[in-house]
């Protein structure tokens, strides 16, 4: 069987650990980690789980169940009457045909929400991944831990989808006024309405020659996944973790609940510096220390050594230490998958592809355009709540709310369309504590422990911005978060001011110590030609892509 | 003498059978006032919004007592602490999670699922002792015994006690009662109750220790976690909770879902025919007739506002479980019982830290229960519709479901 959890909402009820305790397990009392592709002789346990979930997180294959949303009911609608569709759209929707690129998490969501809509015409989704869609988080946890194969990492979707798929073959380029998505294996595939959903890739070791060494892994994908894990399961000396962000973290996690030894090197001042900051950061290296993590920061790697077989064996640091390593796992963040739209004509940059609410893409002029949409890691969205910024986000849950909203606007008139306004929310689990985040951290000017306290390793921290809350992120507290989420999206005042449970005898916001951004380099990315307002256009210049 | 509000209408016995259409009728008004100073909140969104909510609190302490009202006299010798229930965050996180070591995940994931086999076994047994009957009490012959038979087993409490904990039990509930005195004189009510039982503990908890078995009760007593362990005191009102939980409401879930598969014919005879229906159709229950009504007795911390009211803080605030399950801004016809009702995430366990810590074998006891009694009551009818209610608009349940029926089945006929 496939099975899916949204671990976005998950709040750690553990119904699912009670009731089918072979499948769905809690680290703790609230990080959960399970089996994606269970035996099928635990059809009636998982049957149990799912219904009892309190919060229905739990997905079981079937037609559209990804794609399930809280009902909105007929009062609830805004009172336009019923959606009327010109007979162009109506067309569209009866026998238009609609291109995915891209077949993970985002595009296999937005497949099932187009024929939950109603789209009945032809529907072709593109994966330069040989495999069925699956899913990623388990594979920096429980795969990596042995527990789940990594090609059981399978997302549940049945044949009702009835979609065309071309998987292991990458998309080379996008003719939009051909409107055409061009294959590297030759073909080009035509398209009326076409999703990018492209995501993101693992950021390789810079130095090509020692990122070959053998022993040298990174985790994106399930291959990659699949070789880490027999790399951990041969019981390596000592492994090396570049990187202390949610992945890297992840994977020392796993290697210590493996007992191996692991180094984890980060640059900043604490692991998941860049994205909680310093002071939760602080928690998150006693943590790593606590598990027997040898966790170095300020310290970055200088170059990786190997042997005359192309072996790594040793690890040099910027502090002129050196250390002997079986396993290097590369953990410096992702790229994002944009390279096959270069000449494109859409607004492109590193961080992706540039947005609307609605998810039109943007061309280079900035104008939206009718029929590209961009969902998931690949999509740069501006976020009213956080001063309309462009948000680049990388997390599991923002792939499915924006795939959602995507599919349901490629269907949808005008009047009918749906903003992707949700709070960025992402979860990490590691050390058997489950961290949950909702808003935008890094967008702060202070922080204030609100319930519980760092020490105890049980917390709630809020963040502010100018006086307003605009964030809060959660150790081992899961069930309080929604009440957060709610100041955030009522731009309460910061610091909160009111009594709580568990509230620490003093709340004296501090700096949230994120490390100042390091200015990229002053890359152009455009030109501008023309003298009247009228003939101004965008022209690319490549430097960065 | 003003006219009942329409909270006081529910409390009203006479209102036991039906009190859907009052429900109904107090969502209009989603967060009411009621003279007392008490707020009743209805709709589903408001509700689930305050059981997350850190400014609520669940220990009574909190409580800003009204002007004029005379605190309750403190009787007897001073009693057992209150148990999780009852305590906020931190003691209430430390003590589920020491409660929950030998019950459940992380510590003991499978003990509740494994249990699945002699829950077979005790519910065909109790439909056994039923052979050659013409006449059943759906309540008094299962529903009752059954859940009582669990947790005995599970506690380590002997099932020959039963009579002497019987009424304690049933005390130890009618302090949920709004309508038998303020919440300080309940709680009064509640602490003798609770040290009665609390005696009738500490003497097997006595025995236990002696001989510790696989028991809740033993594993309390005797936990070397990583946290330490419960107190003695902490684990005996531990243990009156849990059993006092465990006896008086998986009966009203048993019973209220044979009322309404006896009510609908068509869902019964699906069950019997499918029993993995039940797996649904008791969340359906849980939606459609919860065993817990509502929860009485938190109380805010902080002014709060919410649904365009500003309850003050030291509030007390009842949260009408059962009238959020069955609010239509969540739920497409609300009204209907939909035995597979998709995306169902009813009120009827609570939601938030204090989600109710028996629920996963409240629902492992109610499909197995009912799926028995559809294979093997041979066609079944209600003497009585309505039946006769317990009083308790709390903990609402038939007080008896006479059912008539043409034989019992031999256990495996299908």
């Amino acid at each position: 069987m496939r099975v899916v959890v949204d671990l976005t909402r998950c709040q750690g009820y553990a119904q699912c650990a009670f009731l089918a305790p072979s499948v769905f397990r809690m680290q703790s009392g609230d990080a959960l980690l399970y089996d994606s592709n269970p035996d099928d002789a635990l059809r009636e346990q998982i049957k149990r789980a799912a219904a009892a979930c309190p919060v229905q997180a739990i997905h079981i294959g079937g037609m559209g169940t990804l794609a399930a949303m809280r009902k909105e009911p007929a009062q609830r609608r805004k009172p336009r009457g019923p959606v009327r569709l010109t007979d162009a759209e109506a067309a569209f929707k009866r026998g238009g045909r609609i291109v995915i690129v891209g077949a993970s998490l985002a595009g296999l969501t937005a497949a099932l929400m187009l024929r939950t809509q109603g789209f009945a015409g032809s529907l072709t989704l593109i994966g330069d991944e040989a495999y069925d869609p699956y899913d990623r988080p388990p594979l920096s946890k429980q795969v990596l831990t042995g527990w789940v194969k990594a090609d059981h990492t399978l997302l549940p979707y049945s044949d009702e989808l009835d979609a065309d798929w071309h998987l292991g073959v990458r998309a080379m380029g996008l003719d939009l006024a051909g409107r055409q998505v061009l294959l590297a294996d030759g073909n080009r595939v035509q398209f009326d309405r076409l999703l990018i959903a492209t995501g993101a890739r693992a950021r390789p070791w810079p130095n090509d020659a020692e990122a070959s060494l053998e022993g040298v892994e990174v985790v994106r994908t399930r291959d990659d996944a699949a070789q880490l894990q027999r790399r951990l399961a041969a019981r390596p000396g000592r492994v090396l973790v570049i990187g202390g962000g949610f992945t890297g973290s992840e994977v020392a996690s796993a290697c210590r609940e493996l007992g191996l030894p692991v180094t984890v090197t980060e640059r900043g001042a604490t692991p998941l510096v860049g994205a909680l900051g310093g002071v939760v950061g602080a928690v998150a290296a006693a943590l790593q220390r606590d598990h027997g993590v040898d966790l170095r920061c300020g310290v970055t790697v200088t170059r990786l050594e190997g042997d005359a077989n192309g072996r790594l064996r040793r690890a040099h640091f910027s502090d002129g230490s050196t250390l002997n390593v079986d396993v290097a796992v590369v953990a410096l963040g992702a790229i994002r998958n944009v390279e096959w739209l270069r000449d494109s004509g859409l607004a492109v940059t590193r961080w992706g592809v540039a947005c609307d609410a609605a998810c039109h893409a943007f061309d280079i002029n900035g104008l939206v355009t009718g029929n590209i949409f961009v969902a998931g890691d690949v999509a740069r969205v501006p976020h009213p709540i956080y001063d309309y910024q462009f948000l680049s986000l990388e997390h599991w849950g923002n792939a499915v709310t924006q795939a959602k909203i995507a599919a349901h606007n490629m269907l949808s008139p005008e009047a009918d369309r749906w903003p992707h306004l949700a709070i960025p929310t992402f979860w990490s689990t590691q050390f058997g504590v489950n961290i949950k985040s909702v808003g935008v951290p890094t967008f702060s000017d202070a922080l204030v422990i609100t319930q519980g306290s760092l020490a105890e390793r049980r917390f709630v921290a809020v963040y502010g911005y100018k006086g307003r809350v605009t964030a809060a992120v959660a150790f081992d507290q899961p069930k309080w978060l929604e009440f957060y989420q709610g100041l955030i999206d009522a731009a309460a005042p910061f610091p909160p001011a009111f009594r709580t449970v568990h509230q620490p005898a003093e709340m004296r916001p501090v700096p949230p110590e994120f490390p100042k951004r390091a200015v990229s380099d002053q890359e152009a990315t455009v030109m501008v030609t023309g003298r009247e307002p009228y003939e101004r256009r965008v022209r690319w210049v490549y430097r960065h892509l | 003498m003003a006219q009942a509000s329409i909270f006081e209408q529910i409390l009203d016995p006479a209102n036991r059978a039906n009190p859907y259409p009052l429900y109904a009728e107090l969502r209009k008004t989603p967060v009411a006032r009621e003279a007392d100073g008490t707020y009743i909140v209805s709709t589903y969104d408001e509700i689930v919004a305050l059981l997350h909510d850190p400014r609520v609190s669940s220990d009574i302490r909190n409580l800003v007592r009204q002007a004029g009202a005379t605190p309750s006299p403190q009787e007897g010798p001073p009693g057992l602490p209150e148990p999780f229930i009852r305590r906020d965050p931190p003691d209430h996180d430390r003590l589920r999670k020491l409660a929950m070591r030998p019950f459940g995940p992380p510590h003991t994931p499978g003990r509740i699922d494994a249990l699945r086999p002699w829950l077979v076994e005790t519910t065909t047994g109790l439909l056994d002792a039923l052979a050659g009957k013409n006449q059943v009490d759906i309540v008094g012959d299962v529903a009752y015994p059954f859940p009582v038979t669990v947790i005995c087993k599970l506690l380590g409490v002997p099932r020959e006690d039963e009579s002497r904990f019987h009424e304690l039990a049933d005390a130890g509930i009618e302090t949920l009662d709004p309508t038998t005195g303020t919440i300080e004189q309940r709680k009064a009510k509640r602490d003798r109750t609770k040290a009665e039982l609390g005696q009738y503990l500490a003497a097997l908890a006595d025995a236990h220790l002696r001989q510790p078995g696989g028991d809740l009760l033993s594993g309390f007593l005797t936990d070397n976690g990583p946290n330490g362990r419960m107190s003695r005191e902490e684990v005996l009102s531990t243990a009156a909770l849990l059993l006092v939980a465990g006896h008086e409401t998986t009966v009203n879930l048993i019973a209220n879902g044979m009322l309404t598969l006896l009510r609908h014919p068509g869902v019964f005879e699906r069950l019997r025919r499918e029993p993995e229906l039940s797996i649904p159709l008791v969340e359906e229950l849980l939606r459609y007739e919860p065993p817990v009504q509502f929860l009485p007795d938190r109380v805010t911390l902080a002014d709060i506002d919410i649904a365009g009211t500003t309850i003050p803080q030291g509030s007390p605030l009842v949260l009408m479980l059962a009238a959020g399950s069955r609010d239509p801004e969540r739920f497409d016809d609300p009204d209907r019982f939909m035995p597979d009702r998709p995306n169902n995430s009813h009120l009827g366990f609570g939601s938030g830290i204090h989600y109710c810590f028996g629920a996963p074998l409240a629902r492992l006891e109610a499909q197995i229960a009912l799926t028995e009694l559809a294979c093997r009551l041979e066609h079944p009818r209600l003497v009585a519709d309505p039946p006769p209610y317990r009083p308790n608009p709390t903990l609402r349940g038939p007080l008896h479901l006479l059912v008539e029926v043409d034989g019992i089945r031999a256990a495996g006929v299908r």
